[in-house]
């Protein structure tokens, strides 16, 4: 690969496997992610696709292969070195939203804000309002339906600048409606030139994506171009 | 809202949103800092206490002269204004003179009673103490075997420093009862022997009696050697030992107590935070995810432990000191003062302890991996 096409890819994965011991979760893996570039990984259950979610999201570290992200390989990297590239450079959106039950919609989205900087409210209200949820800034997530819990989810990965969004089953806990509105969002994120990775099942998720690859067995089986 | 803030919300809805578990850790650090401050108060105040009280046992120092010369009661006097006012019971002389009574070898020894009862609190006397100089209180043997009793007259005679005879009519006051060997004697007012023997203003030695533990005292004996080179101070070991022996004791059982109940408390908030992490888990791996370092997440459990071991002090502290109080009272008859600095030291170490509690349950909380969040567990 050569230089330019080095730069263009914000993430870039070289010949990774991952073992948990006798299992080999990932097997080598490569793929690179361009700058602004929507990805979809599909596969069935126990393809590895949570592990490739972990690597990527500076979580786990792989049994052997390079990590680049934005040309930093992050494979060797200790704990403490990761932390701040989960902290500085990913946005992560989980299924399960995963909001601190006794902090408001608007704390929320500052707590990843805490963890990074400084807290500034106003800027976590604007990213409530993206996701058109600033009238529900003050609720508890208990007072908020599975849509709005994503949606400040997805405002709590956006409110640092993550130059990577990973997805997780960022749909699977929710119903059509909802489905379609957090969809357009992340399309929206695209359009404004994020990149994205997004981890699914479902093949309507993506659809939406540029490009889908498909794991099977910790191995990728095909990667093509929706459109 | 600051980030300040934003730890304190954090800070008390993890306490608040616990409450049952918090209940029992704060329980937990109330009786340990209970126990810590009620015994130590105890440690403290009652020793003390109790210095005076083992006065009562007699004197711990003994003042002679430092060579073969009668000890000048002047010289005395100054080593005994050398004592702490606060810590002195009492100091008597005794001087002792060979006499007869009844053609009888006896041994005078001429005191100043009101000091006798402050040093040798244990004397019983049935009568009358002496009251003038014609009066004499007789040792129980020596009232045995010459019949005597109150009331009685005994003749007095003998010779004086100076080679010339004496002789003096007293009447008995009383008969002194100790079950040592004060009962062989007959005691007398110090002037009266002075003027029966001539050479006044001396003493073969002066008992003293101070309220203090046998390491001060061997200082305040120093320095009396020290400042006065004429008295020769010495404790009496066998009186000064034995309080070391029993106040040490107590100490040592009240340490002891103390640390067991302490290690418990440990123990329980110990436990109570684990399982807080335990069910936090989740949180804890969010936190890790969106970037919390892992002093951030130790930071959170460390205040909590704070926060847990200053608000169960509090009470536990009052507690303690009302415990401490109804000890003193009913078991040693003595009223125990407040310690400000005592309660200070409780709060510090209740609260550094429970923190100390939390160093198990922190560890377990950083070690919570990130990736667990994307798991589904």
């Amino acid at each position: 690969m050569d230089i330019a096409a080095q730069a263009a890819n914000i993430l870039e994965l070289r010949d990774v496997s991952m073992d948990y011991g006798q299992v080999k979760a990932l097997q080598d893996v490569s793929l690179a992610v361009r700058k602004g570039e929507w990805l979809a990984v599909m596969g069935p259950s126990g393809s590895g696709k949570t592990t490739m979610m972990n690597v990527i999201g500076c979580m786990d570290r792989p049994t052997s292969g390079e990590v680049l992200l934005e040309g930093q390989d992050v494979a060797r990297l200790l704990p403490g070195a990761l932390t701040e590239i989960r902290r500085d450079r990913i946005g992560l959106i989980f299924q399960q939203f995963h909001l601190i039950s006794y902090l408001t919609a608007l704390e929320n989205v500052m707590v990843a804000q805490y963890y990074h900087s400084m807290i500034d409210e106003a800027e976590a209200m604007g990213a409530l309002e993206r996701v058109g949820l600033r009238d529900r800034a003050a609720h508890l997530p208990r007072q908020l339906s599975g849509g709005e819990q994503q949606r400040v989810c997805i405002a709590r990965a956006l409110i640092n600048y993550p130059r990577l969004i990973l997805a997780d089953e960022p749909t699977g806990n929710l119903d059509e409606a909802n489905e379609a509105i957090v969809l357009s969002l992340l399309r929206r994120l695209h359009e404004e030139g994020s990149t994205i990775v997004v981890v699914t099942h479902s093949p309507g998720v993506a659809a939406q994506a540029e490009r889908t690859v498909v794991l099977e067995h910790g191995r990728i089986a095909q990667s093509f171009l929706n459109r | 809202m600051t980030k300040h803030r934003m730890y304190l919300k954090m800070l008390f809805n993890s306490l608040t949103r616990r409450r049952s578990r918090m209940i029992a850790a704060l329980l937990a650090v109330a009786v340990g800092a209970a126990v810590f401050q009620g015994m130590m108060t105890i440690c403290c105040d009652v020793p003390r206490q109790m210095e005076r009280e083992f006065r009562s046992y007699g004197a711990n120092m003994v003042l002679t002269a430092a060579d073969d010369a009668a000890l000048s009661l002047e010289d005395a006097a100054r080593a005994v204004a050398l004592l702490p006012e606060d810590k002195l019971v009492g100091a008597t002389p005794y001087r002792y003179k060979p006499v007869r009574a009844h053609m009888q070898p006896l041994t005078a020894v001429g005191t100043r009673f009101e000091q006798v009862k402050k040093t040798s609190p244990w004397w019983r006397v049935e009568g009358e103490w002496p009251s003038d100089g014609n009066t004499l209180l007789a040792g129980a043997n020596v009232a045995e075997f010459m019949g005597l009793e109150p009331g009685k007259g005994l003749t007095i005679s003998g010779r004086n420093a100076k080679g010339a005879r004496f002789s003096q009519e007293m009447t008995v006051a009383g008969v002194l009862r100790t079950g040592g060997p004060e009962e062989d004697f007959v005691f007398m007012n110090l002037p009266t022997l002075e003027e029966l023997d001539g050479n006044p203003g001396t003493a073969d030695l002066v008992e003293v009696s101070v309220a203090c533990g046998s390491e001060e005292l061997a200082k305040l004996s120093d320095s009396i050697r020290r400042e006065i080179s004429t008295v020769a101070p010495r404790s009496v070991k066998r009186v000064t030992s034995s309080e070391a022996s029993v106040l040490t004791r107590l100490r040592t059982l009240v340490y002891m107590v103390t640390a067991v109940v302490l290690v418990l408390t440990m123990i329980c908030v110990a436990t109570t935070m684990m399982t807080v992490v335990l069910e936090r888990r989740k949180e804890i791996g969010l936190k890790k995810a969106l970037g919390a370092e892992n002093f951030a997440i130790a930071g959170e459990f460390l205040g909590e432990g704070i926060c847990l071991g200053a608000a169960g002090s509090l009470p536990g502290i009052a507690l303690g000191w009302l415990l401490a109080r109804a000890i003193g009272l009913n078991v040693f008859g003595r009223v125990i003062a407040f310690n400000p600095f005592l309660t200070l030291a409780a709060l510090l170490v209740s609260t550094a302890l429970t923190a100390a509690a939390c160093v198990l349950p922190i560890r377990a909380a950083v070690a919570v991996e990130p990736s667990l969040v994307l798991r589904g567990e």
